[in-house]
């Protein structure tokens, strides 16, 4: 944290969400973890007492919703203590998780504890796909999993990350969801950044494969109507305008990652110059109100053109700063899938490269990186390093 | 989805919760991945979905606390938009 902080610019209300994510550590290695590529060199992990502390100025800063993720969150093995501590302060609970390690004792453990939401994620419909995209043998599991969601009362969300090796079986997906009985389904296409963003060569889609997704999307909504919420989720480089990002960074979103390096936004590990606070040294409060690292986005001082004079600007604060430093090397640069930047190339170079790409399908020019210890590595050479 | 009549039953929706946020200064309902600020009238109806009290009693009590008449209207409407939104349903 820098000796004198930018004073706020703007009127910071409290940050409503809180993101925990609790461990790196995960059973599987999928290709599109937005998780830092660098994770296995980041610090030890945060000992109950803290992410409890955590919990407690957090509430007492306003937050309400708390997402626990990871890595894999259910490998913790304080998570139940967690979930009680969080529901005792009055958080709405949501578990983010691939479904590994969820046993009949311990969802009924959590359920006890108080936990109000579990989101389940898939891979693919598919064993093969499934198993494939997330170098493990995990799909029945998985769908014994689904079951115990349902059998304790949950609604069963599905999260389903799409790209270019399985957004063909959208069709198959919706009917997988619809067998287990699942009430909303995210539709996620990857976006692109920690492993996706080392892999986008092979896993962004081709407009064509994309607007017959969301066409037989659009078809079995029709035919299911309300019995299920299917959501879409188009990629950004598909768009010509930006992502109101986290609502501007530092507006309502904190994430905490594993070491306890306090984000706001969980892929801010990677911009420059950013010297991000570790609940370790400081306070919540401070974090939020006053170090630089929170301040750095609010408000409009920090914007280049075209954003600065854009009308839109107080609609989308120029898009997501993560993916502006990615394409353009500038975190300050208008988000490039944004057609009014003058980087917008960048993203439709690599949207006409996907389309060359999948003209030539199942040859995979350089082979795809799955998520370990073995193959992480910093993204970006010099990237923000914790603090602590 | 037609309105809800006087003797229906509110309650909150399946997964959702609805609580005070003294930092918002204002009724949140909270569900999967998401919340809603809602307003004092928004706030009021909801807190009184306990899916005891019908849609009659909930009109009435808030006219005694509030000294209004004449809210049957806008309490209805709100309660039918809430069903839409599954903020609430109907206790059988």
């Amino acid at each position: 944290m820098s000796a004198a902080p930018a004073p706020a610019p703007v009127a910071v209300g409290p940050p409503l969400w809180l993101l925990l994510e609790l461990t790196y550590r995960c059973p599987l290695h999928c290709v599109f973890c937005y998780n830092p590529t660098e994770f296995a060199r980041t610090g030890a992990e945060l000992a109950t007492a803290d992410w409890i502390r955590v919990l407690r100025e957090a509430r007492a800063l306003g937050a309400v919703q708390l997402g626990l993720s990871g890595g894999e969150p259910l490998v913790r093995e304080d998570l139940e203590e967690l979930v009680a501590e969080a529901h005792a302060l009055g958080f709405y609970i949501n578990l983010i998780t691939s479904g590994v390690g969820m046993t009949e004792p311990r969802i009924k453990a959590l359920k006890l504890a108080g936990l109000d939401h579990i989101q389940l994620s898939f891979q693919d419909s598919t064993r093969q796909m499934n198993d494939f995209l997330s170098s493990t043998r995990t799909f029945e599991l998985k769908e014994k999993v689904a079951a115990l969601i349902r059998g304790h009362g949950y609604p069963m969300v599905l999260n389903v990350v799409l790209h270019r090796l399985n957004i063909d079986h959208v069709g198959e997906i919706l009917a997988m969801a619809e067998r287990m009985g699942a009430q909303y389904v995210e539709l996620a296409n990857t976006q692109y950044y920690g492993w996706a963003w080392l892999n986008r060569a092979q896993l962004l889609p081709s407009r064509a494969q994309l607007e017959r997704a969301e066409a037989v999307t659009r078809s079995f909504r029709e035919r299911v109507g309300n019995r299920m919420q299917i959501y879409f989720v188009v990629p950004d480089y598909f768009e010509t305008r930006p992502k109101a990002c986290m609502n501007g960074l530092g507006s309502v979103f904190l994430a905490l990652a594993p070491d306890g390096t306090a984000m706001p936004c969980h892929a801010a590990r990677m911009l420059p110059g950013l010297e991000l606070p570790n609940v370790r040294a400081h306070g919540l409060r401070e974090i939020w109100y006053q170090s630089a690292a929170f301040n750095r986005f609010r408000g409009e001082h920090w914007m280049k053109e075209p954003c600065r004079s854009c009308p839109e600007r107080g609609k989308d604060f120029g898009g997501c700063r993560c993916q502006a430093y990615l394409l353009t090397g500038d975190a300050d640069n208008a988000d490039p899938v944004c057609e009014l930047s003058p980087h917008h190339r960048l993203v439709t170079e690599a949207v006409a490269g996907a389309e060359r790409a999948a003209a030539k399908p199942a040859l995979l020019e350089q082979p795809l990186v799955f998520r370990d210890h073995r193959t992480s590595i910093p993204l970006v050479p010099g990237a923000a390093e914790p603090r602590r | 989805m037609s309105a809800p009549s006087a003797t229906a039953r509110p309650t909150l929706g399946a997964g959702m919760r609805l609580q005070w946020e003294p930092a918002q200064e204002a009724h949140v309902l909270l569900y999967p991945e998401g919340m809603v600020k809602l307003n004092g009238s928004a706030g009021a109806i909801m807190s009184r979905c306990d899916g005891v009290r019908t849609v009659a009693d909930i009109v009435t009590d808030l006219e005694r606390t509030y000294d209004l008449t004449g809210l049957a209207a806008d309490v209805t409407a709100f309660v039918e938009l809430a069903l839409q939104k599954r903020w609430l349903e109907l206790r059988a």
